[in-house]
């Protein structure tokens, strides 16, 4: 899994570097969030703006991201989602779960 | 108006490194469809998804063997597409794959609800040569 972090007031941003999030490369996506949750890096935001396919799997990946960062007090947000993986969070109502933002900029200032 | 008659037939080791190739087939055929009215983007997604759930479902219910393989097989005729996916693998029972609850999200269970949601009718038989996934679409 292809991915950049960076730091930025606090918050750790992931931007999946990947067009396609699916069973290849979802455990890898999901096995580097709890790495970053279990060193205490819980405020989490993934930009997902490269992403132009999420599978089940990818949801999944996100999901349990989402749960352990929020059973240790912490977050997990999304940015960068196109009109596709919206549609997917949508069909799955995880956008009632996770905070979708349009970009860093507002995830930054809401969340803040 | 139909669509003509078109049939492609892939053989991919049991390797999830081959999705990718899996569901760009089924997008390049919604985005070539001679006649669809309805959302095209939409159906290229919807195939790709339907495709890459059908064969990573195939891929895990198979026992590791570098040997083994899934096959996909693409059909459409008369405006309907039919998928199916044969794999060698120990099998499930998909009436007993209950439908997940949505207000209760969990991490697994989500790619049959695709399928089912997305396509217009799923079976699932067990073969005495292997098993197969067969799924319809009007288009």
């Amino acid at each position: 899994m292809n991915s950049t972090l960076e730091k930025m007031k606090g918050y750790n941003i992931i931007s999946v570097k990947e067009e396609r999030i699916d069973a290849h490369n979802s455990g890898d996506l999901k096995a580097y969030i709890l790495h970053l949750i279990e060193l205490g890096e819980t405020q989490l935001i993934i930009d997902l703006e490269k992403v132009r396919f999420i599978d089940s799997s990818g949801l999944g990946a996100l999901l349990t991201g989402y749960k352990h960062a929020a059973a240790k007090s912490g977050k997990l947000s999304l940015v960068g989602c196109n009109q596709q993986v919206l549609a997917m969070f949508e069909l799955t109502r995880l956008n009632r779960v996770f905070e979708i933002y349009s970009d860093l900029n507002e995830a930054i200032e809401t969340e803040a | 108006m139909c669509n003509p008659i078109l049939q492609v037939d892939v053989i991919i080791p049991t390797q999830t490194k081959y999705l990718d190739l899996i569901g760009s087939i089924g997008e390049h055929i919604a985005k070539d469809l001679d006649h669809f009215s309805g959302d095209r983007e939409a159906l290229a997604y919807h195939l790709n998804l339907v495709l890459t759930e059908a064969t990573t479902n195939a891929i895990k219910h198979t026992p590791p063997n570098p040997k083994d393989t899934v096959r996909i097989s693409i059909h459409i005729k008369d405006n309907e597409l039919n998928i199916k996916v044969y794999d060698h693998g120990l099998g499930f029972d998909l009436e007993a794959v209950s439908l997940p609850d949505l207000n209760q999200p969990k991490e697994n269970g989500m790619g049959l609800y695709f399928i089912r949601t997305l396509m217009d009718s799923v079976t699932y038989t067990k073969q005495t040569d292997g098993n197969v996934l067969e799924i319809t679409k009007r288009l």
